[in-house]
């Protein structure tokens, strides 16, 4: 896989942004940036309208109020951003095929997909499982064929809806250190999670969501050190927010 | 194919009557489950996916359309294909053509239409990985049918047993020529109204197991590749 | 993609299928619309075959009530009309539909009935009455009600009686639509009368506790005559293949193959293309 350059998606800039769906406002007029660096991870309660932000980053989903730029357009360019769905379907294919399939969905040769295939699946620690059934895989070795998928399209941005939910604490460490692996090659990770022990492994900023409100946004050093919000010190403390 | 013996008979010594009839309805039918596939899966997977005004009614009249009475199609085939008919240069009544024609017509919106049902529901499953893999209209289409691919053969089958038994339609276009558009269910017509019972019992046995063959080989190819693929 | 290989390959051998069918159809041939009588009778089965070893010429019968058979040879869907109802064939003269009428053959209508015999009529002589004796005590009677060439010579056979049957008729008159074996079927199941022709009849494998009633009228004669579709209303139609068949059928050889018919012996239909009048 190339090394690319920066994305020119980023910065993903999200201006007052609003997101109704019916009578429900999922999102609440949010005013933050993606930057590139460190990955930047999302933390809330359930509900708190992660995933929306991410899909909505991600430009699959229209906003209602505000707007949402990348790079300083209006519209992103699909080839460089990828998505990894907190409940991935699984094409009804083997594992290879998924991965084969998100490489050609990328205009991938056809002469190099069989390689690239192996590589991403090994990436993931998925080596071996080439050939079964992906429907057929554990929903762990689903999660981490989704973030394989997500990988072959050689994103600028890489969208992760809470990618290690299912995983046991080995498979954590794994898609962990791809996280800090494909970091280092220049992409931009934006994550949720629940896990704050994992945010403050990987965070280099962190953004606090609740009830579709951006709440605190901040370098995670600071977040954790000192947390401003009354939230903040509520969802570090352990409690729950309500 | 004399009417002395009975239909086990005839079965067993290979009787090139029965044989020709047999294969004459295998021909028509399959030939027209082709065509209407050809027809069907398209038009089902653009019904499925594509929104337009009027798309609700679109889909009430083709799963309507599905209960076609087959005598209605033969008719109206057979007025399409009459010499004095619109298309009656042809030349293609009376002919097999004519009852693949007919055949094609009845079975088209059945497979039209379970096709509609079964790329809607995997267009469900499958639209945010497509959406967010970025994958045009063209190749989601064919994703789908792909991997679609098990239930729509249920869909072809289903078409093929409507074919495969109907009369209504290919006695009317195909006019149950001896030796020439006779198939299993005409001549089981014919021998009833010749008052050979026996015969057209054991006609209508044959007819059954042939039909119970093709499923139970749909079946096992399905079984097979869902083993395969998942 | 291989399933668009698959798809085309396919296409092809549909393609290919329809192209041979449609090549085998520009052969000698030619379509004959005709009644269900001479096919269920076997007639056809029988001489055809002799036909075509003589002259390579494949017959195509569609098998019709004699009024529907016109119709198809009205449509232009039939090269010869093999019926059996002169005045329904006149008619169709007049009208410039045929070229010109040859009689073949005839045989005779008989009325059957269950062996029980309600109305009472077993071994009379006279059609009519026996007619007149099924409407009276209100027995069941089935009528082909097709405008085949028996259903008219049954309705003329109420009319000679002075039964305009369209009216008269009461629930006791069934009136099916379907050809002479479905209506054979029907009357052994409902222990009813009808009118048959003899060839159906003798080659009738279910017939039941049905037995001939009345025979031997002079008024059940029936008569089949032949014509070719008019060329010039149809040019589609195959004049010389057809004429050929025309000729073949009122040729002493023609003639000598239908009266070789048997069944069980018994002779179903007599020749008589020589008898001008018929």
């Amino acid at each position: 896989m190339i090394m690319r350059a920066p994305g020119s998606e980023l910065p993903v800039v999200f201006a007052d942004v609003t997101i109704d769906v019916g009578d429900v406002t999922i999102l609440d007029k949010i005013s933050m940036f993606f930057s590139p660096g460190l990955p930047t991870v999302l933390i809330g309660p359930n509900g708190a309208g992660k995933t929306t932000l991410l899909r909505a980053a991600m430009g699959l989903i229209p906003v209602s109020r505000g707007s949402i730029t990348w790079g300083g357009r209006d519209t992103p360019a699909p080839a460089r951003l990828a998505i990894m769905f907190q409940r991935p379907v699984m094409l009804r294919r083997s594992a290879a095929g998924n991965v084969r399939y998100a490489l050609a969905a990328a205009s991938v040769a056809r002469a190099v997909r069989e390689e690239c295939a192996a590589d991403l699946l090994a990436l993931v620690g998925l080596e071996g499982l080439e050939r079964r059934p992906a429907r057929k895989l554990s929903g762990g070795e689903q999660q981490r064929l989704a973030l394989a998928r997500a990988l072959a399209r050689d994103p600028a941005v890489l969208f992760l809806d809470e990618p290690t939910a299912s995983l046991d604490p080995y498979a954590t460490k794994a898609i962990e250190d791809i996280v800090r692996a494909v970091t280092t090659r220049g992409v931009k990770v934006v994550m949720s999670t629940h896990d704050l022990g994992q945010a403050k492994r990987l965070a280099g900023d962190i953004m606090l969501l609740h009830r579709g409100r951006l709440i605190e946004n901040g370098p995670a050093a600071e977040f954790f050190a000192r947390p401003r919000s009354a939230e903040a010190k509520k969802f570090i403390a352990g409690e729950l927010l309500v | 194919m004399t009417g002395d013996g009975s239909a086990l008979h005839l079965v067993l010594s290979g009787d090139p009557g029965l044989f020709a009839i047999v294969q004459l309805s295998l021909l028509v039918s399959l030939s027209a489950v082709l065509f209407a596939a050809l027809i069907g899966v398209p038009v089902g997977a653009f019904i499925a996916l594509t929104r337009f005004p009027g798309r609700e009614g679109v889909i009430v009249v083709l799963n309507a359309l599905m209960g076609l009475p087959p005598v209605v199609v033969g008719l109206a085939v057979f007025l399409m294909l009459s010499r004095s008919g619109p298309l009656g240069s042809w030349g293609l009544l009376f002919t097999p053509q004519a009852m693949v024609i007919a055949q094609t017509v009845l079975v088209a919106p059945i497979i039209a239409a379970l096709t509609r049902q079964t790329i809607e529901d995997l267009w469900v499953e499958y639209r945010d990985e497509l959406t967010a893999m970025n994958v045009g209209p063209a190749r989601r289409v064919a994703t789908l049918i792909w991997d679609a691919r098990f239930s729509l053969v249920t869909a072809l089958l289903a078409g093929f047993g409507r074919a495969a038994a109907e009369v209504g339609a290919i006695i009317i276009v195909g006019g149950n020529i001896d030796g020439f558009t006779r198939t299993m269910t005409t001549a089981i017509a014919l021998e009833t109204s010749k008052g050979d019972l026996p015969l057209a019992v054991g006609l209508g046995i044959v007819l059954i197991f042939i039909v119970i063959v093709i499923n139970a080989l749909a079946w096992g190819a399905r079984r097979a590749g869902e083993r395969i693929a998942g | 993609m291989f399933n668009r290989r698959i798809l085309l390959a396919a296409a092809a051998f549909g393609a290919s299928v329809m192209a041979t069918q449609v090549a085998s159809a520009q052969d000698k041939s030619i379509v004959v619309s005709s009644t269900t009588s001479t096919q269920d009778s076997g007639l056809f089965g029988h001489i055809l075959p002799l036909f075509k070893a003589k002259t390579g010429i494949e017959v195509k019968v569609v098998a019709q009530g004699t009024g529907q058979a016109l119709d198809t040879g009205r449509r232009g869907d039939a090269d010869v009309v093999f019926v059996h109802a002169k005045s329904a064939e006149e008619q169709f003269l007049a009208e410039g539909q045929g070229v010109k009428r040859f009689p073949v053959m005839y045989n005779d209508f008989v009325l059957i009935g269950p062996k029980s015999d309600p109305a009472g009529i077993k071994g009379m002589k006279d059609v009519g009455a026996a007619l007149k004796q099924i409407m009276a005590k209100g027995a069941p009677f089935i009528s082909r009600g097709d405008k085949s060439g028996t259903h008219i010579a049954e309705v003329n056979l109420w009319k000679a009686s002075g039964v305009d049957i369209e009216k008269e008729k009461g629930p006791w008159y069934k009136s099916i639509g379907q050809g002479m074996g479905a209506a054979l079927n029907t009357a052994g199941a409902g222990n009813a009368y009808l009118l048959s022709d003899r060839g159906t009849w003798i080659s009738f494998k279910n017939k039941g506790d049905l037995v001939i009633a009345v025979e031997g009228d002079k008024r059940l004669f029936n008569q089949y005559g032949v014509m070719l579709v008019n060329p010039e209303k149809h040019p589609n139609v195959k004049k010389e293949l057809g004429q050929q068949f025309i000729d073949w059928l009122v040729s002493p050889e023609g003639q000598k193959a239908i009266a070789n018919y048997k069944i069980n012996g018994e002779q179903l239909f007599y020749p008589n293309a020589a008898d001008a009048g018929a």
